[in-house]
């Protein structure tokens, strides 16, 4: 579509819609996708009958594919359109990436095969531990972690390490976080046995600052001996850049603390900046995220991490390592300070392809132009939506932009309402209520991958919604949407407060 | 008419001897949007000013109660837990999560009165 046909389209999209029961409801009995002849003999263990006795619902291949394929049409996924949603990187996943995952040579390796027989695998890996750590600066680099939660859990269990091999963990037991931080960060470090204090970022324009984060770092001993660590997101979730982490990490290192980074906003720095530069010790990445690879029920996700050259021996086992011409796992014996295995193998093989293919076909000079054009469209969302809706921070932004429902609460509209109003005009919403440290927040992330008639035609379809919020019954037309989609507005409070978790006939 | 005393952080204190209601303002309930769970401490607990006293969570997000002053709680609101609207009658009624015995009446000073809060919103929105 060129940019005129996609103007002209904007906000003319309609659901299609397939009204779908529940298997049990389509369940006729006396069906069933496979059935073989009893072994004689034998108690009967499968077949039509037992199925009846155990309740599954009866029904043959083609209505249980039919189903799912029915269900499916209710999805929104990157593959379907603009998917804007803040700190998740949404962009586009290649098909090269399925491709080379799906050669047979990767696709078809069982993790237990002798490594004599899986040396191309391996290297796959070995290369992929070398790209990260080449592009944080961080020399070692795990692997296994299964997503950005694990991978966070991961990072923070390296520092408890640390800290418990130099012993210590007894009086280091506080972890600082600014209150902007993933609410996985203070979940981690409660995870991993720590106090979390939180550093307000309410008076120093959504950035954390020098004076408030000495403050938290000597409020309870005058040299910091209590700090574990710190856990920042860089550039944080208001889509800032935090222009004193130097300092601050430099601050934390005197005081003997190490310096988690969450790498989920990793993709408006790879290739420009190393977060090793600025006094991380240890990172994790979204490779979901950053590098492409499928978020959610088409993943699974990937969570590796990059350590300082001091935090490396501590960090999970295993990793590839090269010997001569030969790659082969490092064994928790020849690293004995390690925090052990997090998780059965190597991690996500699959994912590792993807991700490696990305970076390869990218290359170092295309990864830049990624972090680059990342930036320069949330910039581009900011400048042309700023005048419809409350920017809370001036710009320029980094990856994502935030922005407020403060103009059309006078109208009575909120930011759900602009949320469920999208849906209608067939754009999966922006984060919302994310960060917690404004009212009514929505956080906007476009990704390098959406074309300028993209965010043209979605920059036309928000300012539509702004002006109906202002008009003539905006708060009723828009407290009713959405009108097209299979479900109109769900009752959360009620999910909540009354879960209904098991089918009853 | 009741007097109810603020905090920065939303909480709001009806005062009755040296017993503090403790809820959560106006503006708090209308950030938060309905409540569908709260969480609430042990009785006889001791708690800090600035310490968490119950765990208030919403469809959208989950908030930290703190309190607004140093001492012990002596009762909690265990009807609010099955009758989440009462967050919205007044601190004095219904409203109240937790009752604390303040060590300090003296303390209580150092809250914000309604005018002071109704200045301090206008600052922060």
């Amino acid at each position: 579509m060129n940019e005129k046909t996609m103007m002209k389209n904007a906000g003319k999209t309609k659901g299609l819609h397939y009204e779908e029961p529940l298997l049990w409801e389509y369940s006729q009995g006396g069906n069933c996708g496979v059935d073989w002849p009893q072994a004689e003999g034998r108690e009967p263990r499968t077949g039509v009958p037992e199925r009846g006795k155990i309740g599954l619902p009866s029904l043959s291949e083609p209505e249980v594919l039919r189903h799912y394929v029915r269900m499916s049409t209710w999805n929104y996924s990157i593959d379907h359109g603009f998917f804007p949603l803040g700190s998740c990187t949404m962009k586009h996943n290649p098909r090269l990436n399925e491709k080379t995952a799906r050669l047979p040579g990767f696709a078809h390796i069982h993790p237990l095969q002798p490594e004599s027989t899986v040396q191309g695998a391996l290297e796959l890996m070995y290369e992929l531990q070398s790209w990260l750590s080449e592009l944080t600066g961080l020399p070692g680099a795990c692997l296994s972690p299964s997503a950005g939660a694990h991978g966070e859990l991961a990072g923070m269990m390296t520092i408890r390490r640390a800290h418990e091999q130099q012993g210590n963990i007894a009086k280091r037991r506080v972890i600082l976080t600014p209150d902007s931080s993933h609410g996985t960060n203070p979940a981690t470090a409660v995870m991993c046995g720590f106090e979390v204090r939180s550093i307000s970022t309410s008076e120093t324009g959504g950035r954390l600052g020098v004076e408030e984060f000495k403050e938290a770092l000597y409020r309870t001993d005058p040299m910091g001996g209590d700090v574990a660590g710190m856990m920042v997101t860089n550039p944080n979730t208001c889509g800032l850049f935090e222009r004193d982490i130097q300092k601050i990490a430099d601050l934390l290192h005197e005081a003997g603390g190490y310096f988690y980074c969450d790498g989920a906003n990793f993709n408006a720095l790879v290739g420009k900046v190393r977060p090793g530069d600025f006094g991380v010790d240890v990172m994790h990445f979204n490779l979901h995220k950053t590098f492409s690879t499928p978020h959610g029920g088409g993943g699974p996700g990937s969570g590796p991490i990059c350590c300082s050259e001091e935090l490396s021996r501590y960090m999970p086992v295993p990793t590839v390592v090269k010997e001569g011409d030969s790659y082969r796992f490092e064994t928790a014996e020849e690293r004995p300070d390690t925090l052990g295995t997090l998780k059965a193998f190597a991690g996500q093989f699959g994912i590792f392809v993807r991700a490696l293919t990305y970076m390869k076909s990218m290359g170092a000079d295309g990864l830049k132009q990624v972090a680059e054009d990342a930036v320069l469209n949330a910039n581009y969302l900011l400048s042309l939506l700023k005048d419809d809706y409350h920017a809370p921070f001036e710009g320029p932004c980094m990856h994502e932009c935030l922005l407020t429902d403060k103009v059309q609460k006078e109208f009575d509209v909120k930011t759900l309402d602009i949320a469920k109003t999208l849906i209608e005009y067939g754009y999966h919403p922006m984060t919302v209520y994310f960060p917690l440290v404004l009212h009514g927040t929505m956080l906007i992330e476009p990704t390098e991958t959406e074309s300028k008639a993209e965010l043209d035609a979605f920059v036309a379809t928000m300012k539509e919604i702004a002006a109906q919020a202002a008009g003539e019954n905006g708060h009723d037309k828009l407290h009713a949407m959405p009108l097209s989609s299979p479900r109109r507005r769900l009752d959360e409070v009620k999910a909540a407060r009354n879960p209904i978790l098991k089918y009853v006939d | 008419m009741a007097e109810f005393r603020y905090t920065k952080d939303h909480e709001c204190i009806y005062v009755e001897g040296d017993v503090a209601y403790v809820g959560i303002s106006e503006h708090a309930q209308d950030a938060l949007g309905d409540l569908v769970y709260i969480e609430l401490p042990e009785v006889g607990k001791r708690v800090e000013k600035g310490g968490d006293v119950a765990v208030v969570e919403s469809v959208k997000t989950a908030a930290e109660v703190y309190a607004p002053v140093d001492g012990e709680i002596v009762a909690v609101n265990e009807e609010m837990a099955d009758e989440l609207e009462f967050v919205s009658a007044p601190v004095n009624e219904n409203g109240w999560i937790v009752k604390i015995k303040v060590a300090d009446p003296s303390a209580l000073n150092e809250l914000m009165d309604e005018a002071e809060y109704a200045e301090y919103l206008k600052e922060v929105d």
